[in-house]
């Protein structure tokens, strides 16, 4: 699993309080009952996390832990963080 | 009129965090004020602060109690109110006996979900961070009634209550008025407060009013308040449901009084404080030589103390000096909106228990006083009638008065 995925994980566990080893890449957000409230704490900590915006059509389609982990992958991609530089 | 009586009781507070451990340390003077832990944000050793102690709720974890959607959208003071209400409900068994839309939740908190608020301002100012999505739902401050309503399914009117320092008092004061009216069948009143955070211990520590040392009201040398926080609430009912259902009755409320001093929106005055109390009385076809314990807003500081004593020697005369006072706000601190509430548990449990709380830290009553303030160990006498003063910055003030219940029908 790569680093994006095992951050992702680590964030839904700790929001939910719940171990991160109960949560896979399968996992559904429903199984994981895991409701609105916490989906939009879910998805603030991962564009914390990553720092990244996730577009508001694309926090409805996200139902996977799968899922979430490709759309950030993919944002990072599309807009790589921005390389730090000393003054 | 209806008679009103108080069937359920709930708390999370500094001195216990379900009834019988807040019973239990209200009679044997256990403090729930101590040195709170440091703030990693602020800057400094000292931190600016000139105050080390607080009542601080101990070992509460949201979690324990709470769905993680709920824990992650409200602050701190709303997972009080929460969990507060539910014991109370459950305490009473009030949902199978009340219909959902004919339930009040009348609560007060006067400071909102100030952790989140400061969390998230301190990021957005120094640093343009992004602002947590769930920041408006964690920090308004009707959070608690509306949680409180949605955990319970309680449909009937649900409000929150601001007045500083007596919110709790003047939310219980309403919710007796509702019931009583025949308005709703029943009630959750009560109040509460997360305040303890870093901007709000500075802003009062610039007023000069928080003690140094140690909060004792009513001492000569006392030198200010304790900050504190918590909840308590209330289940109110008439007492022909809670006999018609069997409820356990723990006090009856017989008044409710209010008043402003239109004075001056930090120094109180007595004639306010008195006119409070007077209506209360007024309000229980009482009269001044029935009251037999004050529960007294007493936080320690000159200020207060000293009108408060003048408003009970302006109301009571010559009685003033004999009628037993104590401020369990030296055992809890002082929590601001929630308060009101939890010195009315305390009042409520006192003529429950027939015990009356004593007032801790005192060193030498103030002469200046002249009142009969408790010491030392609890009173064991149960009153004809108490009350339980608040008395807000803004002048703004509220009393309750109580009767131990007695089927006298």
């Amino acid at each position: 699993m790569d680093d994006i995925a095992q951050r992702c994980i680590e964030i839904i566990a700790k929001s939910k309080g719940i171990p991160a080893d109960s949560i896979t890449l399968d996992s559904t957000f429903d199984g994981l009952n895991i409701d609105s409230l916490d989906k939009i704490n879910i998805s603030f900590e991962v564009e914390e996390a990553f720092n990244i915006e996730i577009p508001d059509e694309a926090l409805g389609t996200i139902k996977t832990v799968g899922d979430m982990v490709r759309g950030v992958s993919q944002l990072r991609e599309n807009h790589p963080p921005a390389a730090v530089t000393t003054p | 009129m209806n008679r009103i009586v108080v069937t359920g009781l709930g708390c999370v507070t500094p001195i216990g965090s379900n009834i019988e451990d807040f019973r239990s340390a209200l009679f044997s003077g256990q403090t729930g004020i101590a040195p709170f832990p440091d703030f990693p944000e602020a800057p400094g050793e000292t931190q600016g602060l000139r105050f080390t102690q607080s009542g601080r709720v101990k070992d509460f974890d949201p979690r324990q109690h709470l769905e993680s959607g709920i824990v992650v959208s409200t602050d701190r003071t709303t997972q009080f109110a929460i969990v507060a209400a539910r014991q109370a409900a459950e305490h009473s068994n009030l949902l199978q006996h009340h219909a959902a839309d004919n339930i009040a939740i009348i609560v007060g908190c006067a400071c909102g979900g100030r952790q989140a608020e400061e969390t998230e301002t301190a990021k957005l100012y120094t640093r343009d961070a992004r602002v947590h999505p769930l920041t408006v739902t964690r920090t308004m401050a009707s959070a608690g009634a509306s949680h409180i309503s949605i955990a319970l399914g309680i449909t009937g009117p649900v409000l929150n209550i601001s007045t500083a320092c007596s919110s709790g008092t003047h939310a219980i004061g309403l919710a007796f008025q509702m019931v009583r009216a025949g308005m709703v069948s029943a009630a959750i009143t009560g109040g509460h407060e997360a305040p303890l955070t870093f901007g709000f211990l500075r802003a009062w520590d610039s007023m000069r009013v928080v003690s140094p040392t140690q909060c004792r009201p009513f001492s000569a040398d006392r030198d200010g308040m304790t900050l504190g926080e918590g909840s308590a609430m209330l289940v109110l009912e008439t007492l022909e449901s809670a006999q018609a259902r069997n409820a356990p009755i723990y006090a009856e409320i017989v008044g409710f009084g209010s008043s402003a001093d239109a004075h001056h929106i930090t120094q109180p005055a007595p004639e306010g404080a008195a006119g409070a109390m007077r209506k209360a009385l007024s309000d229980a076809n009482a009269s001044p030589d029935e009251v037999g314990y004050i529960s007294a807003h007493g936080t320690g500081t000159q200020a207060n103390d000293a009108t408060e004593a003048a408003a009970i020697h302006q109301l009571f005369g010559a009685r003033a000096s004999h009628i037993p006072i104590s401020s369990t706000k030296s055992l809890h601190g002082h929590s601001i909106g929630a308060t009101g509430a939890l010195e009315a548990l305390a009042t409520i449990l006192s003529l429950h228990h027939g015990q009356l709380p004593a007032n801790a830290g005192v060193t030498e009553i103030d002469p200046a006083i002249n009142l009969d303030v408790i010491l030392n160990a609890p009173r064991e006498v149960t009153p004809e009638l108490a009350l339980s003063n608040s008395l807000a910055f803004g002048g703004l003030n509220a009393v309750l008065a109580f009767r131990p219940f007695t089927d006298h029908s």
